[in-house]
């Protein structure tokens, strides 16, 4: 039972890292009907930003909001430079263009980093473990991640919901030449909302430094299980993003955690194991298969479109 | 090889190679340089260019010209680039390849057009034994090597219940295969993760319900870093034992790692503090070279220039004696890192392999320090299988 508690906070986690990356690449794809697939990059970034300005100084916090700022500038320029130009082209070009930046960005960092991967520790404020129930200790530096993005979901539904500016992204998602007609800054906007996504971005990458090999391509992994994500969510569909960032790491890591016992009880041991593990790392992608045959759009499919 | 280039020259091409005689010997080197898993090419093309360096141009007295090709990690790649060093660069010995999967895209192809190839890494068993050529050596171990040492030592320690963990690849079931080989105790669980799989939190919870009394884990690159980090995050570090190949504990990886990795046991056949003559005078040379303490790679990719030298030296440079060349090479006789060095019967090392422990040095660095020997003159498990 204890294990069940754990490996349910397990997916949890995983989730909330998966929901960090899908919001922002939702917004765009959702708002701005850009294909992003450099949105990885931007969580590569923050995490190598993260780690070397959290080793410099010696700070987390200033290595956070180092990796922060870093993303957001990166995500604007690049929005600036070469999607702006990309808005009204065929989805191909976006797709052919956001992967030359993926390139772009792997092989930049070799250059500035090298290929050595990078160390981020956690801070000895977050490390160790607490006991949450007795028999279950869980580290406290997961714990954390899980709380800041529960955070970022609020704050993002605020933003949304709430705000002059949140009002006019939707706006802006609506219809275009009707919020620019209207007096709003059309091109400002999306040029913040990029930001905005790879902000987050960065945040998920800087939070998994601890965690993670910081290294070129990190990015790309991670990448997969966002587009997985946005796909059941309903693209362009924020509150998508979260259920199905949810779903995603629960089925994934309960996938792996659990599958092979239950192969065991009616295989014997070897054949199980690889079943299972065959079985296991299908099985998000059997999620996303089902879902789409029960809801074509995804689970929220943004209103919009 | 003659009849073809006759027909390069008289097409025009290869005018330069009129004077191939005269000319250095040509070694090419087919490595690993880019992608994540570039640094483990480096280090063997420093560790081989040290020894030409410090021959100054010149391997055994013979003057050779190294060319570097990068192979990204890729069979295809690999496999042109092979074709061109061999038919265009007309080079008859290679040798650098990292990765199994690419040595079997191009060793087996390379050997049957008679030339040379000496592995600075990668050496699966199908190369090891019914696969096994003449014209194959393999001068840094075979790929079972390393997981059988942990196995008997892991027996020898007496843990009776261990937890395995490897990616689901070809390479990934044969680590944990070698290790089952010399391993006598109970599995606790076989567990394979996805490859390139980032996040180990449902393993790692799995191995503490399980409750073994040990974890062998197999896993490459930053696979490797990321479970370490989170194992030693998760409290493990401490109650259960973690025993894995060497590949995850390089001075390199150990840099990314740091604490997590301290008093991991690993195996290796070489170490920096390894006290025999040659190899404090290789350590010291290669880190006043490059400004870093050579790897396990690095130390395989000298010890392959040095081999070819002595091999070089005894045909005087001339590649037409290919059989006195080859004659030469299975002898050994150059001086290891390793200390003892020989080959067995199917060209495969016959050498000691060690136990070693992650530690701190002083300065704060992270490094691997030898605890034990566990295997003398160790013959891999294949070498029945060649028929040679």
């Amino acid at each position: 039972m204890l294990l069940v508690i754990e490996q349910l906070l397990n997916g949890l986690q995983l989730g909330i890292t998966l929901f960090l990356m899908s919001a922002g690449l939702t917004l765009v794809f959702g708002i701005m009907q850009v294909i992003n697939l450099a949105h990885g990059s931007f969580y590569m970034i923050g995490a190598y930003v993260g780690a070397t300005v959290a080793a410099r100084s010696g700070s987390f916090l200033l290595g956070i909001a180092a990796a922060l700022s870093a993303a957001a500038v990166a995500g604007m320029v690049v929005e600036v430079i070469v999607l702006r130009r990309l808005y009204r082209r065929e989805h191909l070009d976006q797709v052919l263009a956001t992967f030359g930046l993926i390139l772009f960005f792997n092989e930049l960092t070799r250059i500035i980093w090298g290929r050595q991967p990078l160390m981020m520790d956690v801070p000895a404020w977050l490390g160790g473990s607490i006991e949450l129930l007795p028999g279950l200790p869980y580290p406290i530096y997961r714990l954390a991640v899980i709380a800041v993005g529960i955070a970022v979901a609020v704050g993002l539904w605020l933003l949304f919901s709430r705000t002059r500016v949140g009002m006019q992204i939707r706006a802006g998602a609506a219809n275009r030449e009707m919020i620019a007609a209207l007096g709003v800054n059309i091109r400002l906007l999306y040029t913040l909302v990029f930001g905005l996504g790879t902000l987050l971005a960065g945040l998920a990458g800087v939070m998994a430094g601890p965690i993670l090999a910081v290294e070129s391509g990190m990015g790309e992994s991670i990448l997969i299980l966002t587009f997985v994500v946005i796909v059941i969510g309903g693209i362009g569909s924020v509150r998508g993003a979260v259920v199905g960032a949810l779903l995603v790491g629960l089925v994934d890591t309960l996938g792996r955690a659990f599958l092979p016992a239950m192969f065991r009880l009616f295989l014997e041991g070897a054949a199980a194991d690889s079943i299972a593990a065959s079985v296991a790392s299908m099985a998000i992608y059997i999620l996303m298969a089902g879902i789409l045959v029960w809801r074509p759009r995804g689970l929220y499919p943004a209103h919009w479109s | 090889m003659k009849t073809l280039l006759t027909a390069l020259v008289s097409a025009g091409l290869l005018s330069a190679s009129l004077a191939v005689a005269a000319e250095p010997v040509k070694i090419g080197m087919v490595t690993t340089l880019s992608t994540k898993a570039g640094y483990l090419g480096e280090e063997i093309r420093d560790g081989f260019k040290l020894a030409v360096d410090q021959e100054k141009g010149t391997l055994g007295g013979i003057p050779v010209e190294l060319i570097v090709e990068d192979d990204e990690a890729k069979p295809e790649k690999g496999k042109q680039l092979a074709e061109r060093l061999v038919k265009k660069d007309g080079v008859r010995i290679m040798t650098g390849i990292v990765f199994s999967n690419v040595a079997m895209a191009v060793v087996p192809k390379v050997v049957r057009e008679d030339v040379i190839y000496l592995s600075a890494n990668a050496a699966p068993s199908q190369l090891a034994g019914k696969g096994c050529h003449p014209n194959y050596f393999s001068v840094s171990y075979q790929n079972d090597n390393p997981d059988e040492v942990v196995g008997q030592y892991v027996t020898e320690v007496g843990h009776k219940n261990v937890y395995l963990l490897a990616p689901n690849y070809p390479a990934g079931k044969d680590h944990l295969a070698g290790f089952k080989r010399y391993y006598k105790g109970e599995i606790a669980a076989e567990v394979y993760t996805k490859l390139d799989q980032a996040d180990y939190a449902a393993e790692i919870a799995a191995i503490r319900a399980a409750k073994p009394e040990a974890v062998f884990f197999f896993l490459p690159g930053g696979m490797g870093i990321n479970f370490l980090k989170q194992y030693a995050q998760a409290g493990l570090i401490g109650s259960i034992p973690l025993y894995g190949p060497a590949f995850s504990f390089d001075e390199r990886i150990l840099k990314a790692v740091g604490p997590a990795a301290l008093g991991v046991k690993n195996r290796s056949h070489w170490t920096h503090d390894l006290d025999n003559p040659a190899n404090r005078q290789f350590v010291e040379a290669y880190r006043k070279a490059y400004g870093r303490t050579p790897t396990l790679y690095a130390s395989q990719g000298y010890d392959t220039a040095r081999l070819l030298g002595s091999a070089l030296k005894a045909v005087n440079g001339d590649l037409d004696r290919m059989a006195d060349l080859k004659a030469a090479l299975k002898k050994a006789d150059f001086e290891s890192t390793r200390g003892g060095f020989a080959f067995g019967n199917n060209q495969h090392p016959i050498h000691d392999m060690y136990i070693r422990e992650v530690i701190q040095t002083p300065e704060g660095d992270y490094t691997n320090k030898t605890v034990k020997k566990v295997f003398s003159n160790h013959v891999d498990a294949f070498a029945g299988e060649c028929q040679m």
